[in-house]
């Protein structure tokens, strides 16, 4: 590499950062989702990259299903108060008690469809004409062909047969009223980009990412965390293991890997040798196998 | 591996286009390039080797790995532009995975737009074919830095050299007529690994690196401009705040060329210059940036700049070409035909303003190579050259020189589509 180059890193971070300062720019009202886990966490820190030294300025958002694991809360209120960001919160619970989603029952219940229901809403509700995510294009088949700037139509839905083109650094973000986008600043990264960017940017991250003590069951091959919400199903018994979590979302469909792994170079070690992709630890994408293509159309994350 | 030291930080990222017609393999060829690469894990290929055998196949058919959204699937063909990643310890890829349809000319512009290299796919049996000679011109249209033919399936072909050469030629005679500088040509089976990522056994004649040798090691440096600064503004920051009253920083990602603390801009359109006061990123304060960055810059003067304003540098004489009237290659994308004499909104890198058609000079025969002026017709798919006025004079370089600040797109006023990419002339 000659000195006029930078690293892939480097220029994954300028091309978010340029997607970043792009939503500021052309739109009214955006917000940036925020669900405490280590791919949003990365798209905060892009976001007060982008505008530093003023604050971010747009809010965070954070559809609560409630099923969190304590520490993703503290953390997040910890990083609110130390960058001066302001994050909206808006519960899963809400929706359910307004009457607008039934709980889902049985020992497979999940939060994750109702959770699409109440961002809608809270789009709705605020006004916001974007809000950002933390997909990545590498996460699963259905996200490939996802864009930058992802239309989405009054409904909140999403035709894979009606997506603009995306060419060079031209993002067009032209839209209805009522319509909005859903924009995916660091589609470009692998999961191994984004720890090995946390490591170089020394990001501080919820402890949950690193080994602890937890009792855990094992349900399909997948390893769960045990959690007050969750019913145990015949045959799966607790156990107490060495776990770190790959992804944090929802208690009730995320999975934990048993990892010794203290700290950042372990865990890219880790990484790199593993032979499972992060949503492989996920229950709600085994469901079938076009699950996350069907939660997308109707505007899931 | 350690981290930091390990070398794993420093990998460099390269883009790359396939392209192909129907069958040639090409989804073949990234599932091997992924699976030799390990870039496909367990849970992936489990999965995989459940569809293969739903689909009645006998063994795991690595081309399911590409194909990616439902009706597709069902239908069995992919229809638009798809991402993938993989990496090796010298650099990460990403491939814009598009379809060999001929109706799918805009796919390959759009997969093309942002690649450093192109893959395109012969199958030895049937050699060069329109299509081969479509996707040489859509990579060298779009000024793709290096192209590399992929002869595939020359395990049909009883791996003979003859074969090889024979396309090789062919292709040179086309190549030859367009502007692409960096062609190169590989024998490879993407089915049974020949050439790809290890060197085959079965072709000792061919003397040439493997495929991933190439993508590897190709010279992608100088693939971006270096010597002509370009910065569009992006977004005015401002935070006016208790630490920073009087902060005003222009942020941008540097398009081309490299930019020094106490360097003298150019503001366009104003024409002011003023110099360098800072460079930042984040808590960082830089004394040199160069593209492809994103930052900050703090000019000595107080100037009114906004969006859509750029600061450029005049070096060796070069300096934007500001006018309202351009001449533009333009691709059609959208099913909508273009309208003569229509208006249209144009986005070109910050800047936007409406745009009307004056004329179609002629239309480009992909097929052919040749010019057709007779027929203006100018439907989804279609490769013109036209004439535009801009409401506003817009400040660009020609494509030719720089990929950034020469590109285009128009959009529709009334369904806000995209509907046509341009590099102009
Ligand atoms: N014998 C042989 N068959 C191949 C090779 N590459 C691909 N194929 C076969 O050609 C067919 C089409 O391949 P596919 O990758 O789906 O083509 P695509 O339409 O270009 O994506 C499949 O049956 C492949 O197994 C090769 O190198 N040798």
């Amino acid at each position: 590499m000659d000195k006029y180059q930078i690293n892939h890193l480097k220029e994954l971070e300028a091309e978010s950062i340029f997607v970043i300062r792009e939503v500021a720019a052309q739109f009214e009202n955006p917000v940036m989702l925020f669900s405490g886990g280590k791919d949003s966490i990365v798209m905060f820190h892009l976001a007060r990259k982008a505008f530093w030294p003023a604050k971010v300025p747009f809010p965070l958002m954070h559809i609560d299903t409630g099923h969190n694991f304590p520490e993703t809360i503290k953390y997040r209120d910890d990083l609110m108060e130390k960058t001066g960001a302001r994050c909206i919160v808006k519960y899963v619970q809400d929706t359910i008690d307004q009457g607008k989603a039934v709980e889902e029952t049985g020992v497979n219940a999940s939060r994750n469809k109702i959770q699409t229901i109440t961002l809608l809403d809270a789009i709705e509700q605020e006004k916001f004409d974007a809000a950002m995510g933390g997909g990545r294009r590498d996460e699963e088949k259905a996200r490939a062909k996802e864009r930058f700037f992802s239309h989405r139509d009054e409904f909140g839905q999403w035709d894979p047969k009606n997506q603009r083109p995306e060419l060079w650094n031209l993002f067009n973000g032209k839209k209805n009223m009522g319509e909005h986008f859903r924009v995916f600043p660091i589609s470009n990264w692998t999961e191994m980009d984004v720890w090995q960017y946390i490591y170089m940017e020394e990001i501080e991250l919820p402890s949950l990412y690193f080994t602890h003590k937890r009792e855990v069951f094992q349900r399909d091959g997948v390893w769960m965390a045990k959690a007050p919400f969750m019913q145990l199903k015949e045959g799966e018994k607790l156990e107490m293991r060495d776990v770190r979590c790959r992804t944090i979302g929802d208690v009730t469909c995320t999975g934990v890997t048993l990892s010794t792994a203290n700290n950042l170079q372990d865990i890219i070690q880790e990484v790199a040798a593993t032979r499972v992709t992060e949503r492989g630890g996920r229950a709600d994408d085994k469901r079938s196998e076009s699950a996350m293509e069907d939660r997308k159309r109707e505007g899931y994350f | 591996m350690s981290g930091k030291e390990s070398g794993y930080l420093d990998m460099e990222l390269l883009r790359f286009t396939t392209a192909g017609s129907v069958d040639d393999g090409k989804s073949t060829l990234i599932g091997r390039l992924l699976f030799d690469s390990k870039a496909i894990f367990e849970d992936q290929m489990e999965a995989i080797e459940k569809a293969s055998l739903r689909s009645g196949g006998e063994d795991v058919n690595l081309a399911l790995l590409t194909d990616g959204l439902k009706a597709e699937r069902e239908q069995g063909i992919t229809i638009d532009v798809a991402y993938r990643y993989f990496a090796t310890p010298k650099r990460k890829f990403i491939i814009a995975d598009t379809p060999g349809h001929i109706q799918y000319t805009r796919n390959m512009v759009t997969g093309a737009s942002t690649a450093n290299a192109a893959i395109i796919l012969v199958d030895a049996r049937h050699g060069v074919l329109e299509q081969t000679r479509r996707h040489t011109y859509i990579a060298s249209l779009l000024q793709i830095p290096h192209i590399i033919i992929c002869v595939n399936k020359m395990d049909l072909v009883d791996y003979k050299q003859e074969v090889f050469e024979e396309i090789k030629s062919d292709v040179e005679a086309i190549s030859s007529k367009l502007s692409v500088k960096d062609v190169r040509y590989v024998p490879i089976s993407a089915l049974v690994g020949d050439n790809v990522v290890d060197r085959s056994k079965n072709m000792d004649w061919y003397e040439g690196p493997t495929l991933m040798y190439l993508l590897e090691n190709l010279h992608i440096g100088s693939d971006i401009n270096r010597d002509d600064f370009r910065m569009p503004v992006q977004y005015v920051i401002r935070p006016q705040s208790k630490d920073y009253p009087d902060y005003r920083g222009y942020g941008g990602r540097i398009m081309s060329g490299s930019l020094n603390v106490g360097d003298t801009v150019k503001v366009l359109p104003s024409g002011f210059t003023s110099k360098v006061k800072t460079i930042d990123l984040f808590t960082e304060s830089l004394q040199k940036a160069f593209a492809p960055q994103s930052v900050s810059v703090q000019l000595e003067d107080d100037i009114d700049i906004s969006r859509g304003d750029m600061l450029v540098k005049e070096t060796n004489g070069h300096e934007p070409i500001v006018s309202q009237d351009i001449d533009v290659m333009l691709c059609w994308f959208n099913e909508r035909k273009m309208i003569p004499g229509g208006k249209y909104t144009l986005r070109q890198t910050s800047a936007e303003m409406r745009c009307m058609i004056k004329s179609v000079d002629y239309k480009m025969n992909i097929n052919t190579l040749e010019n057709d002026p007779d027929d203006l017709e100018v439907n989804m798919n279609d490769i013109v050259r036209v004439k535009l006025r801009t409401t506003k004079p817009l400040f660009y370089d020609s494509y030719n020189v720089n990929r950034n600040t020469g590109s285009l797109v128009l959009i529709d006023e009334t369904t806000n589509e995209t509907v046509a990419a341009g590099m102009i002339v």
